[in-house]
């Protein structure tokens, strides 16, 4: 068994020697027939020596062998490898889809690795050391000994201005990043301001532009962080990240700059004010409502709220 | 003087065939120079060669740089090619589709260029295309429109303003006229002839119409099988052809 809890980061790269009794480690209540967190020891070292390049060259997008899921593409396969890659025994993790821990995306792969690694399960931003998400990243800061894994659809942000995948790649490497802004002049011309409001395009240790998948651009300035990041595009076979306190930055333009946006409300809920907000239409009136899309940072909010009363 | 563009004994072969062959050149700073020739005489070839896009097999493109003065394009940094041919080099291709963005809006194409060599200031990158669509005659309130909403003359002309904002030296142009009606050509090849003169510009034209380079060229190379067979003015060359295929060519121009 990997014991110990090591910094989230020596985790990932303590991978290959940590975890080849992974396949020892069948617990009670474990599929017999299932490798420890699905994947074979042979496909997580794969992913961990990409991850492992995808830290040493923060933003940059490493090819890796994706394999196929039992889940549609689409539906989270390169979060999931990467958080199958990284899961010990002791982790513990969190799943989040828009925020919400309850919506089927996230229960239903949250089912897949208790069934397949056994790990204890947590609604708890605090409490988890692994936490998948697809496009939030939770309001509760996260630590250096936590990961934050993205389910990234296109990985590629320059992917519906040039469609040569050679092309790109080039560009990357010469960091000819000009087009990125023309993206952003196409946004102001048609709406006066910068439209883009998700997978707001970003510079990582400035250097490589990235996509930050499709997270609201409020969530941007919250990518400088003490947590390690990691992203997995399963159908596009790329992975990237960004270690703990790396400088991110949003491009914008002078006279334009960038802003963290969200509705300019309070949760109906729990009266947060500084949250990310999701509109909920309550009836065919057009009635609306304004919630927290952090599940958890709402339902802790109430229920300490209901402590004071 | 160095001149702005020094060829020597250029050379592309595809496999066994020849793509074009011994071409040698100068071209000075101002001057504009004609390639004219059959299809498949190696005109494309050579002009991609010129331009970067394509690889030579033997030879030397050497460029006239602004800090670093003579350098072989062919042997330089492909950085460094990139840079040239966002800055001190344009391409006008022949159809614009193939030099412009069609998704994105024509004030967005005009600056792509700005934005790639640093410009970060939205209203100036704005003032600067609405000052280019001015210059090649597209109306004020057309910068947000598409190219593919504009007609054939006008995706051209933006093609012609999208290259030369960034205040290039040397244009290289394929067959800027063709697919136009004889009427925009006529307009097209005006306002070419102006801006080049204007700005001082040096172009390489490939072209198989000899209309094109009498009005626009001031020398002319003739090129047939991957070869240049005849070279000099365009008046000599077009008035006086000693060659037999250039006598050809010029003889088979119709006489309206």
């Amino acid at each position: 068994m990997s014991g110990g809890s090591s910094s989230a980061v020596a985790g990932v790269v303590a991978g290959p020697a940590g975890t080849t009794e992974g396949s020892s480690a069948m617990m009670d209540g474990q599929a017999e027939a299932y490798n420890f967190a699905y994947l074979d020891e042979e496909t997580k070292r794969m992913i961990r020596r990409a991850l492992l390049k995808a830290v040493a060259i923060p933003g940059y997008q490493v090819p890796f062998a994706s394999r196929e899921m039992p889940m549609p593409y689409g539906w989270g396969t390169g979060g999931v490898q990467l958080t199958a890659a990284c899961l010990r025994p002791d982790d513990t993790l969190k799943v989040i889809d828009q925020g919400a821990d309850d919506t089927t995306n996230a229960v239903s792969i949250r089912r897949f690795f208790q069934r397949t690694a056994d790990v204890a399960v947590t609604e708890r931003t605090a409490e988890a050391t692994v936490i998948q998400t697809r496009h939030r990243i939770p309001e509760t800061p996260l630590r250096e000994d936590q990961i934050l894994v993205y389910q990234v659809p296109i990985p590629e942000p320059m992917r519906f201005l040039e469609p040569r995948e050679t092309e790109t790649r080039k560009m990357h490497a010469l960091e000819e990043y000009g087009l990125m802004h023309v993206k952003l002049y196409e946004d102001i011309a048609r709406h006066g301001h910068i439209a883009t409001s998700y997978a707001y395009p970003v510079k990582v240790e400035g250097r490589y532009v990235m996509d930050p998948s499709p997270i609201p651009k409020f969530d941007n300035p919250k990518m400088e962080m003490a947590a390690l990041q990691l992203f997995g595009a399963g159908r596009e076979q790329r992975i990237y990240a960004i270690p703990p306190h790396t400088r991110v930055v949003s491009l914008d333009f002078e006279d334009h700059p960038f802003e963290a946006s969200k509705a300019d409300q309070a949760c109906a809920l729990c009266g947060a004010e500084d949250s990310y907000l999701d509109e909920v239409i309550t009836d065919d009136a057009g009635t609306r409502m304004y919630v927290c899309s952090d599940t958890d940072y709402c339902g802790t909010r109430q229920a300490a709220g209901e402590e004071a009363r | 003087m160095t001149p702005l563009l020094d060829v020597r004994g250029l050379e592309k072969r595809y496999g066994a065939r020849i793509g074009c062959t011994d071409v040698s050149f100068d071209l000075w700073p101002g001057e504009v120079m004609g390639i004219v020739g059959e299809s498949g005489s190696g005109k494309s070839t050579l002009l991609s060669c010129l331009a970067g896009d394509l690889a030579p097999d033997r030879g030397e493109v050497i460029f006239d740089t602004r800090d670093r003065g003579p350098v072989d394009t062919v042997t330089m940094s492909e950085p460094e090619r990139r840079m040239l041919g966002r800055t001190d080099w344009a391409f006008v291709h022949q159809t614009p589709r193939d030099g412009l963005r069609m998704g994105v809006s024509a004030g967005g194409n005009v600056g792509e260029r700005l934005m790639a060599v640093g410009a970060r200031h939205y209203g100036e990158i704005r003032t600067q295309a609405l000052d280019w669509l001015g210059r090649v005659e597209i109306a004020a309130d057309r910068i947000d429109d598409r190219p593919r909403d504009f007609s054939g003359g006008m995706q051209q002309r933006l093609q012609i303003a999208r290259n030369l904002v960034t205040g290039p030296r040397l244009v290289f142009m394929d067959e800027p006229t063709g697919g136009l009606d004889v009427s925009v050509q006529a307009r097209l090849l005006d306002l070419l002839r102006g801006l080049v003169r204007e700005m001082g510009l040096s172009a390489i034209v490939v072209t198989h119409d000899l209309a094109v380079v009498r009005l626009l060229a001031d020398r002319l190379m003739v090129m047939q099988g991957g070869r240049v067979v005849e070279a000099g003015l365009t008046d000599q060359v077009l008035d006086d052809p000693q060659h037999g295929y250039t006598q050809l060519l010029v003889s088979s121009v119709l006489q309206v």
